[in-house]
């Protein structure tokens, strides 16, 4: 592995690892305590649309999805504000008609066949500096956002009703929530791939949760954990030639079934 | 001096009306039980009073103004405090969460907030847990904690959505009392289907089913005929008595009588 280093696209692969990891701890554990896993799969699948249509016309493709991802988390936050009960019907749709945009448009697109592979289960190898860069802004963005407004997010996301009672613009901070997992989800998927990024989302910060006594413990706590799995997954794909993505989320997996087994606490 | 004034109020839900004509006036220092049956429209009176829901027929004044312009002097405990327990969040957070918004520090908490949210800890006996996770508090102490969140603003009302429901008797005979003791200075108004319990607490009662019928039960021996302070109505009986149309609290109770289910043996009992 210490050798691999001096390659350019692993060291890329590796600062990648880990900006979107933090991101996605940090954004993950805002996702699991508002209940919003299943929306955030929806979003990753979404973005898919994005990046067929990022192809068809010629755009950098972590714009096209970026901006469809977006796009998709501002109408579900329009639609599961007024009538939440029904949030579940809205994403399922939303997350097949997003897949389908992105297919036809990748079909109808002359002459270039778009691994589609390495969208649904990532492609960290291929990680462009322009790529980091993105990355590296994005996760500034999400420390600013979660430092500054830390108790109105946390009012929010522990009692929505009781917020709105004292002020809190509860609609505002939602739909802030909804499009920070978009770009996240955009970011995460050049690790995980589309995928597999739920499982990135969700299985560090469940195990960060076991573990804090507050949000702001349980968000960087989980970005720490996500790095760590990121690079276990990383050296063992180098070591025994397997692809990235799904190494990461088995590593995961694995070792949140050894958190179970172990961990006996409240 | 009345603290809430309500005149004339209707609300409907599109086309099914939930409260008719409802008129109350709560006076400072009330300690009013709201009661009535599942669906009677007890919880939607709280929301239109806390500015939640919006009215269309009218009119409410709280301190005299409307609902939403008076959020700052109204404290609130909602109802199901149980849910979310696995959220990791310290019991000094939530009850931080109380404040009303005003100058706030860039990062974090500030020092009187934290020294105001410890006093209102404080109040309800629960200092010495305000680094704990709120999960691992049980139903009871998880209320006070909410009470605690209420009394941060230093409300002039204290508003309780079925504080109990979820509480075992010693625990519930604590929130009480606690009420009690915060009612010499703040007005309490609690739903509540605990009955029995509650009207030992209150001063009045409201028994909301669409309509409203309003009784004073200060004196508690007078309005219930009970011979000794260990007698008890059940609950059936003292819902029937305070939902009675044209109940005076007197007159009524003889015909409602005939209709009651025969009582539990003694323990129950109902003046004939």
């Amino acid at each position: 592995m210490i050798e691999a280093l001096q390659f350019d696209f692993m060291q890329n692969a590796l600062l990648a690892g880990i900006l979107v990891s933090f991101a996605a701890g940090i954004i993950g554990s805002l996702i699991v305590v508002n209940r919003m896993v299943f929306l955030a799969g929806g979003i990753a699948h979404t973005s898919y649309g994005g990046i067929g249509l990022a192809v068809y016309f010629g755009l950098p493709i972590f714009l096209g999805a970026s901006l469809f991802a977006v796009g998709a988390a501002l109408l579900i936050a329009a639609l599961t504000l007024k009538k939440r009960h029904r949030m579940d019907t809205f994403i399922g749709l939303i997350w097949a008609v997003g897949m389908a945009i992105g297919v036809i448009f990748v079909d109808l697109t002359p002459g270039y066949n778009v691994d589609l592979m390495s969208y649904l289960f990532g492609s960290i190898l291929a990680v462009s500096t322009e790529d980091l860069y993105f990355m590296a802004v994005l996760l500034a963005v999400i420390l600013a956002v979660v430092t500054l407004c830390y108790r109105d997010i946390l009012a929010v996301s522990y009692d929505s009703e009781y917020a709105g009672l004292r002020g809190v613009n509860v609609r505002f901070f939602y739909t802030l929530i909804l499009i920070l997992s978009a770009l996240t989800v955009v970011i995460a998927i050049k690790v995980v791939g589309l995928i597999l990024v739920i499982a990135m989302l969700t299985i560090p910060v469940y195990i960060a949760e076991k573990l804090s006594a507050s949000l702001f413990t349980m968000m960087f706590l989980s970005g720490a954990i996500a790095t760590l799995f990121t690079l276990v997954g990383l050296w063992m794909s180098y070591t025994y030639d397997l692809t990235s993505g799904a190494s990461i989320i088995m590593v995961s997996a694995l070792s949140l079934g050894l958190f179970l087994l172990f961990y006996r606490g409240r | 001096m009345n603290v809430i004034e309500i005149e004339n109020l209707s609300f409907a839900y599109e086309k099914q009306t939930i409260l008719e004509n409802i008129n109350l006036q709560i006076q400072e220092h009330d300690f009013l039980a709201i009661i009535g049956p599942n669906g009677g429209g007890k919880s939607t009176l709280l929301k239109l009073i806390l500015g939640i829901n919006d009215y269309k027929q009218g009119s409410i004044k709280v301190l005299g103004k409307k609902p939403k312009q008076s959020l700052t002097h109204i404290g609130y405990v909602p109802q199901n405090t149980n849910v979310n327990t696995d959220f990791p969040i310290k019991v000094i957070e939530v009850v931080m969460m109380g404040h009303v918004d005003g100058k706030r520090p860039l990062f974090g908490y500030g020092k009187d907030e934290i020294a105001c949210a410890m006093g209102a800890l404080g109040q309800v006996g629960m200092a010495d847990f305000a680094q704990t996770k709120i999960g691992s508090l049980s139903g009871g102490q998880r209320q006070r904690v909410m009470i605690a969140r209420a009394l941060c603003a230093h409300p002039r009302i204290l508003i309780l959505d079925e504080p109990t429901s979820s509480i075992d008797i010693t625990g519930q005979r604590e929130i009480y009392e606690l009420l009690k003791v915060l009612n010499e200075h703040i007005t309490i108004i609690v739903v509540s289907h605990d009955i029995s319990v509650i009207l030992e607490y209150a001063n009045k009662a409201a028994h909301i089913n669409k309509t409203l019928s309003y009784h004073d039960i200060s004196d508690k021996h007078s309005t219930f005929h009970t011979h000794g302070n260990d007698e008890h109505f059940c609950e059936i009986e003292l819902l029937q008595m305070l939902g009675a149309e044209n109940c005076d609290t007197c007159t009524s109770i003889g015909s409602v009588t005939n209709i009651v289910p025969e009582p539990v043996e003694g323990k129950w009992r109902l003046k004939p």
